[in-house]
């Protein structure tokens, strides 16, 4: 029997390891101490634990501890690599690529950016989610300082060629930073074989705590210079002041350790996982669309749209069952989603999309019930829904004139 | 976003869902929103031409569950009303029923579009006799 409800937004935050709550503990009680606390027994515990988790996190991405900057999250990590290179290095130049896909993180600080005399160029993706690399070649400029592309999107799952990138940044003399947040621990992620200069991970998308984050900065060939966004006590060689957080970290550097132990083991199983899901809904369901590409994707992630479904009724019908949809009325903005949007899913089908992320904990037990539930679901729906009415009529749903000056 | 107990009521049990005869001269069909947009409706009414009351209603909702249950209750709301009577709904009314949040109040001028849409279209057949 499942135990419901199932939990399966593993893109959004992952439950905590019982292994993590265990190697943190410690840190929440007796070892309370401030790791900047030099000259007592309470500092100097703080204080290794931290440093044992940093070696943790760098292990995981093939880095040297001394390249890891502990933060409160990614979206700091993100803030203080495209912030920080920004006024850094505006003497040599003004000019940052990314591209239209990544995280709120990345785009709104690069609009930000923006009105403070920045050029920004976004780069678009074609329907499979991918960065075209000729446009990016294109795009570098002599006034290009940083190139900043996600490694994984966190709703399609689409992994970018992410070496190549830091090739042609690395010949071009541009720093490349990427958002690792979805694929360090997922997917292998060695910033050395990836010729990645900066990168920002998470805690909690690799089932540590939430509110701990961290950003390798590369400090030989190149190396890289930030100029912090947080002043203070001079923390963390002075790119990031702030109290450590001592017990988040520790867990981080659990969680970090368990990822790289496991991942070969684990990303076979998401990925198996993931395929019988999509086989079956395949298999049991007409007219359904995977977004992004199936093949460069993190193994445990789907994202379909279900035509003639709208998401949210969806998500209605499967209320036992924690996923996300794509759907405008799922979000604050009431726009569908913008990635979507991105890989030209048009809006009637960004309406329609369900985004799975299976973790580490799901059961082939629990995706069968998923299967179940969403086939179900999407046949009832389908009953009560007019444009499946009109299609199944041979009626073509785009050739109708829709009055949609309603609203 | 947490649903009232109506909602998930017509969402898990919507009322009259179906299709009238679209060719039927007493049947006035509505057809309101757009897929892109996320909802689209469609409220078909049959006519009693001696009485003018409304007989049977029918929808069928391509959106979310307050979508939902706005066409599902305006059918109930419309059977056995007159064309006049029909015609004022109102969908502050279908909100008040429903408890939907200010978020969703499109949602119920769908429906008071699709009722109006269904009733012009019965009273454009008829005009044409």
């Amino acid at each position: 029997m499942v135990k419901l409800p199932i939990y399966m937004d593993n893109h959004a935050t992952t439950p905590l390891d019982p292994r993590v709550l265990d190697a943190m503990m410690p840190y929440l009680t007796d070892h309370f101490g401030n790791a900047a606390s030099r000259n007592h027994k309470f500092g100097w515990e703080a204080e290794q634990g931290v440093e044992s988790a940093r070696k943790e996190i760098a292990t995981l991405i093939g880095a040297d501890p001394r390249e890891i900057v502990l933060t409160s999250g990614a979206t700091e990590s993100d803030n203080l690599a495209v912030k920080g290179v920004a006024w850094m290095y505006r003497e040599k130049g003004d000019h940052i690529i990314t591209c239209v896909t990544e995280h709120k993180a990345i785009l709104d600080t690069c609009k930000h950016l923006e009105k403070d005399g920045f050029h920004i160029t976004f780069l678009p993706v074609d329907s499979k989610g991918f960065v075209d690399l000729d446009d990016l070649k294109r795009a570098i400029t002599d006034k290009t300082i940083l190139i900043s592309i996600m490694t994984a999107n966190n709703e399609v799952g689409v992994v970018q060629d992410v070496k190549e990138i830091g090739r042609i940044a690395r010949e071009r003399g541009v720093l490349f930073h990427t958002d690792a947040v979805q694929a360090a621990g997922k997917i292998p992620f060695n910033v050395n074989e990836m010729n990645v200069d900066i990168a920002s991970l998470s805690a909690h998308k690799v089932y540590g705590p939430k509110g701990v984050g961290a950003l390798y900065v590369r400090r030989r060939n190149p190396r890289v210079l930030l100029t912090p966004i947080i002043d203070g006590g001079g923390h963390e060689r002075g790119m990031r002041s702030g109290t450590l957080n001592v017990p988040g970290i520790v867990g981080f550097g659990k969680a970090a350790q368990i990822a790289r132990e496991d991942l070969a083991r684990e990303s076979a199983e998401m990925f198996r996982l993931r395929e019988k899901l999509r086989t079956t809904l395949e298999r049991e369901l007409d007219e359904v669309y995977i977004n992004g590409d199936l093949h460069k994707r993190l193994p445990g992630n789907l994202n379909m749209s279900f035509a003639y479904v709208e998401g949210e009724s969806l998500l209605m019908g499967i209320n036992d069952i924690a996923v996300s949809s794509g759907s405008a009325c799922t979000s604050a903005s009431l726009e569908p989603s913008y990635v979507l949007k991105a890989l030209g899913v048009g809006e009637d089908l960004a309406h329609t999309s369900i985004r799975f992320g299976i973790g580490r904990f799901n059961t082939e037990e629990e995706v069968d019930y998923v299967a179940n539930r969403v086939i179900e679901v999407v046949r009832r729906l389908r009953e009560l829904s007019p444009l499946y009415e009109m299609a199944k009529e041979g009626i073509d749903i785009k050739s109708v004139h829709w009055a949609t000056e309603t609203n | 976003m947490a649903y009232s107990d109506k909602v998930i009521d017509h969402y898990n049990n919507p009322r009259n869902v179906g299709a009238l005869p679209k060719e039927d001269p007493n049947v006035g069909t509505g057809l309101v929103g757009a897929p892109e947009c996320g909802d689209v409706m469609k409220l078909q009414i049959k006519v009693n031409e001696e009485s003018g009351v409304i007989e049977e209603a029918k929808f069928k909702t391509f959106g979310c569950g307050s979508a939902i249950a706005s066409s599902s209750l305006a059918t109930e709301w419309v059977k056995g009303k007159t064309l006049a009577e029909a015609l004022a709904i109102k969908n502050t009314d279908i909100v008040k029923e429903l408890s939907l949040p200010p978020v969703k109040i499109h949602c119920s001028v769908l429906a008071e579009d699709a009722i109006k849409a269904a009733i012009t279209d019965w009273k454009k057949k008829h005009d044409g006799k």
